[in-house]
């Protein structure tokens, strides 16, 4: 317990450090930005019980069955599961020091993300183009509100991506790009966790009922 | 120009959104306008735009920015209290036909705008900043976590309470009561810009709020000095650690019912309407979970306030710390299991109604057990009845009654009669008054000299006491009474004379209060100007306790020359007490966040967009964002955020204080 | 105390250089194992499979379940050990804040519905 925290060794209770390091840069930013995805969590969890209590109301307007196209959803999922290892490997290349590895996986990572914006936005035309608008039930709200903000975060994290990509090629893997890449890993995998309960209650209960 | 690019260009602003056809209003601005034009040439004419622009608005020192917190809500309690008049006094008055001096449609801003203000422009400010400055210093840190993101949630407040006072001169505030409850909420009730101005404003603020809570954990958790472990921290920092937790687990979800809200009056959806599927219940529901723990998330840290000045002032360790701690993390989780009791009469079943009833009654038991603590540690101490003392007292006994009349609530069928009766605008003035505003004065007397190098003036510390608290029991005893005869709040005019006696009464008490606030604004002042009489030389002016007075007052910007090492839960009265000899050398550079005006750029931006949404600017809104995207992203470009204060700096510092404390001797 | 501290600093490296134990084959059993656990959930909804709603109902959820802690462990990389613990005590206190107002709500709102509906809208609620 007294190692060298006062040269002087006396045995007398030390009350300060004389020679003390400051916390290393981003020392608390792990635990933080982990604090943060906790409060977004509390975002969705509220969305999902607006779901919940809404998400039976279609008010003589189109239920689930009648819109969700499964094998759709089946390939969006596959698109952000995909972009989830691909983000692995870069986090992977990135503690090899492999900068261009790194690059390519990231980029890989934001072409899959990509399409799983696009994809939900064209399932979204087709279903407003069918009549099935936000505007149509409870129900409908709750669903496009829901879905449409994880794609929201989606896409922050996509742009987050390409500045991530641009600071990676202007000032290379130095220690607070990694600790940057380290949480939108973080988000970008907890987006993941968000949709595994938008598929399994939204889609594949909806469908169910 | 074409009407179309009018529109286009203010949206729904007009020369009708301006309030010219209200006296109160005109003459209100006419007073605002010309303080605050006095204010901007006197700032200019002494030349400190630059002082204030590099030494405040843009610190990242979290003591600076706790300062700025207690000075945003001491400013908008006086907007608060004004609305508090001028219900007190349209009540008075509005009887026996009398329609009072408020028209409805102001009466109800009034009492809209008060509830708004009073809970987070006031209590949230006074609350975070008093945190703020004093979690740092007690956990021997030399700022918070994230220095910047600091700075950046203070402003986003700022950026709240502009939008807030805004709608007093531009357009108009809600007329919908503090949370806005639909349908009367939505587009079709509320069409003008009142219900967007509450929810933008709140949205802003609450963006702020959250990321000060995510900073204050971190800084909590991962800064503490060496040997301070969780149950060596002093009870403010566990109670602050508890507040930023709701904080962080609550704020989410009026995001969201803001949001869901929003979505209903600029979009259309239905979550919120009577028609297809909506449930206006839904809302209350979604923004009690929220609005419960809110009320813990302002009285805890007061907890912890009272916990220190009772210690303090008694001269004893605190009595029964473990089950303090206990208490306060019961009472944490505890705040999230009661949020129906604020809806009983919404007709859920008897099952619903009694789990939720009884566990509001359960909460009654950690409280209490804090509160026979602090009994305790009174029991046998030599107290001393300064000023942080009497409003712990004052509080001590207050409390209790809104305690004891809260459990009273939490019996469904009582409350079926007392719902939304004066009795519970008596009984959560009496909490909040006497459990949170007490605190916050317990607080900033408390620390003032550590803030400021001086201590305040006890005599008009002494008449604001005594204004305050006859006021608050002559304002608000009468309110239970009339709770119990049936009256309902939020009334603008009454049939009944026999009970105008006891809305006089209430009115004269709001007056008392109003010469309390005014005899603690004439304390800062005498205080300042007799600072040489009441100077603090010793940095411990109260033989205190804990941490933050073992450093000067006001403490250097690095807070300690040398990290503290601590070995007991009152860790300054054990150094005392074995004879600590303060460090006369061996200073070195420290490494500290250098300040940055990016957060109040980024706030200014915030503030802006939510302006053009609630005015239907769109263009406005669209630029405002895009200009927030792009700073954001700009700042993250850069990545020297640090500097180094050089030893020699240091040195200049402490030995100075060397100097004092020799010459206080 | 300041062997706490050197810990502590060590430990606060040993995060900020991102996740020492985050290896290739840990991925690849997380990637593999949530391929899986997405797919069955989706083949069971499609093909009805199983013989009552009720039960593919429960089973897909345990399903999502599972693959929550899968992607917890192998993407997110959380242990009890991670932040001294704290990002595990924060990851639990959510979860209970999550059950409490989702089941909450739930059930305070179904309750209502059941004692304010007019009988003949509570069919159409179903």
């Amino acid at each position: 317990m007294t190692v060298a925290v006062n040269p002087t060794q006396t045995g007398e209770p030390v009350f300060y450090l004389a020679d003390e390091h400051p916390h290393p840069e981003g020392y608390s930013t792990s635990l933080g930005f982990w604090i943060y995805l906790m409060s977004d969590c509390l975002i969705f969890a509220m969305l999902f019980a607006a779901f919940g209590v809404l998400g039976a109301n279609y008010a003589a307007g189109p239920a689930p069955k009648d819109l969700f196209d499964l094998n759709l959803v089946a390939v969006n999922t596959s698109m952000l599961l995909l972009s989830s290892i691909t983000y692995g490997f870069a986090m992977l290349t990135m503690q090899q020091n492999k900068i261009a590895q790194t690059q390519m996986w990231l980029l890989i990572t934001g072409l899959f993300g990509a399409a799983f914006i696009g994809i939900e936005l064209t399932e979204f035309a087709h279903m407003i183009h069918e009549g099935a608008t936000p505007q149509r039930s409870a129900f409908l709200s709750a669903f496009f509100t829901l879905v449409g903000t994880h794609g929201l975060h989606v896409s922050c994290g996509l742009i987050w991506l390409v500045t991530l990509m641009v600071q990676v090629w202007r000032f290379g893997l130095i220690e607070a790009n990694r600790r940057r890449l380290m949480c939108l890993s973080m988000f970008w995998h907890f987006l993941d966790v968000v949709w595994i309960g938008v598929f399994t209650f939204v889609y594949l209960l909806g469908v169910l009922r | 120009m074409s009407p179309d690019l009018l529109k286009f260009i203010f949206g729904r602003l007009g020369f009708d959104s301006l309030p010219l056809h209200e006296p109160i209003l005109v003459g209100t601005f006419a007073m605002v306008a010309l303080g605050g034009v006095t204010l901007l040439a006197g700032l200019t004419y002494f030349r400190l735009w630059g002082y204030l622009w590099r030494e405040w608005f843009t610190t990242v020192d979290h003591k600076r920015i706790g300062i700025m917190y207690m000075i945003l809500g001491i400013v908008m309690l006086l907007r608060g209290f004004a609305d508090a008049l001028m219900m007190r006094a349209q009540q008075a008055m509005a009887f026996n036909g009398s329609e009072g001096f408020l028209p409805a449609h102001h009466y109800d801003q009034v009492f809209t705008a008060h509830g708004v203000i009073m809970i987070f422009f006031v209590a949230m400010p006074l609350v975070t900043g008093l945190m703020n400055y004093v979690v740092p210093l007690q956990i021997g840190a030399r700022d918070v976590s994230f220095p910047f993101l600091n700075n950046f949630s203070f402003w986003m407040t700022v950026g709240g309470a502009v939008l807030v006072m805004a709608s007093l001169f531009i357009g108009e505030f809600a007329r919908t009561g503090w949370l806005a409850y639909p349908p009367l909420s939505n587009i079709g009730y509320s069409p003008d810009v009142g219900v967007d101005y509450y929810i933008w404003a709140l949205q802003v603020a609450g963006v702020g709020t959250t990321l000060s809570g995510i900073n204050l954990i971190c800084t909590i958790v991962k800064l503490r000095c060496p040997g301070m472990t969780m149950m060596k921290m002093p009870v403010f920092t566990w109670t602050s650690l508890c507040t930023n937790i709701l904080i962080v687990a609550s704020f989410p979800v009026l995001t969201v019912v803001l949001a869901l809200l929003s979505l209903d009056r600029y979009v259309g959806t239905n979550f919120f309407t009577n028609d297809f599927g909506g449930s206006p219940m839904m809302y209350v529901n979604l923004i009690w979970i929220w609005g419960h723990p809110e009320v813990y998330i302002l009285v805890l840290p007061a907890f912890g306030i009272f916990s220190e000045v009772t210690s303090t002032f008694s001269g004893k360790r605190l009595f029964g710390y473990t089950s303090m701690v206990y208490a306060t993390v019961v009472i944490t989780i505890l705040s999230y299991l009661v949020w129906l009791h604020h809806f009983f009469t919404m007709g859920s079943g008897a099952s619903v109604n009694s789990f939720f009833g009884i566990t509001t009654m359960i909460i009654s038991i950690p409280t209490g057990a804090k509160m026979f603590n602090w009994l305790f540690t009174m029991y046998r101490g030599r107290i001393r009845y300064e000023l942080p003392m009497l409003w712990t007292i004052a509080f001590m006994l207050t409390f209790v009654i809104g305690g004891m009349t809260g459990v009273l609530l939490a019996v469904p069928p009582a409350d079926f009669v007392l719902h939304n009766s004066l009795f519970l605008i008596a009984h959560f003035h009496n909490v909040i008054i006497g459990g949170v505003v007490f605190g916050a004065f317990a607080g900033i007397n408390y620390w003032f000299p550590k803030a400021f190098g001086f201590k305040l003036d006890p005599f008009w510390g002494k008449c604001s006491f005594w204004f305050w608290v006859t006021g608050f029991y002559m304002a608000f005893m009468p309110l239970y009474v009339l709770g119990l005869m049936g009256v309902t709040r939020r009334l603008r005019v009454f049939d009944d004379a026999s009970l105008q006696v006891w809305f006089v009464i209430a009115a004269i008490g709001a007056g008392l209060v109003f010469l309390g606030i005014l005899s603690m604004l004439m304390q800062f002042a005498v205080s300042f100007l007799k600072r040489e009489q009441l100077k603090d030389v010793t940095g411990d002016p109260w033989d205190a306790r804990t941490l933050e007075w073992a450093t000067s007052s006001p403490p250097p910007d690095y807070n300690f020359a040398f990290t503290p090492v601590v070995h007991d839960n009152d860790a300054w009265w054990d150094m005392k007490k074995r004879g600590y000899q303060r460090p006369l050398m061996g200073f070195k550079s420290i490494h500290m966040p250098s300040s940055t005006g990016t957060g109040i750029i980024l706030a200014g931006f915030a503030t802006a967009m939510g302006f053009g949404l609630i005015w239907y600017m769109w263009w406005l809104a669209a630029l405002s964002f895009i200009a927030l995207l792009a700073v954001g992203i700009g700042h993250t470009f850069n990545y020297h955020r640090d500097f180094d204060i050089p030893a020699d700096d240091v040195i200049r510092t402490e030995d100075a204080r060397t100097k004092l404390l020799a010459g206080a001797k | 105390m300041s062997t706490d501290t050197r810990a502590a600093h060590a430990d606060g490296h040993h995060h900020d250089d991102g996740h020492a134990h985050s290896t290739f084959s840990g991925y690849m059993l997380g990637f593999v194992l949530s391929v899986a656990l997405t797919a069955i959930p989706f083949w069971l909804v499609m093909s009805g499979t199983l013989p009552s709603k009720q039960i593919t109902a429960l089973v897909i959820m345990a399903f999502a379940v599972v693959q929550i802690v899968v992607h917890m462990i192998y993407f997110l990389h959380m242990s009890p050990k991670s932040e001294n613990g704290w990002s595990m005590m924060a990851l639990i206190f959510t979860i209970v804040m999550v059950v409490i107002a989702l089941s909450g709500s739930l059930w305070v709102m179904n309750h209502l519905n059941s004692n304010m509906m007019p009988i003949h809208e509570m069919t159409g609620m179903k």
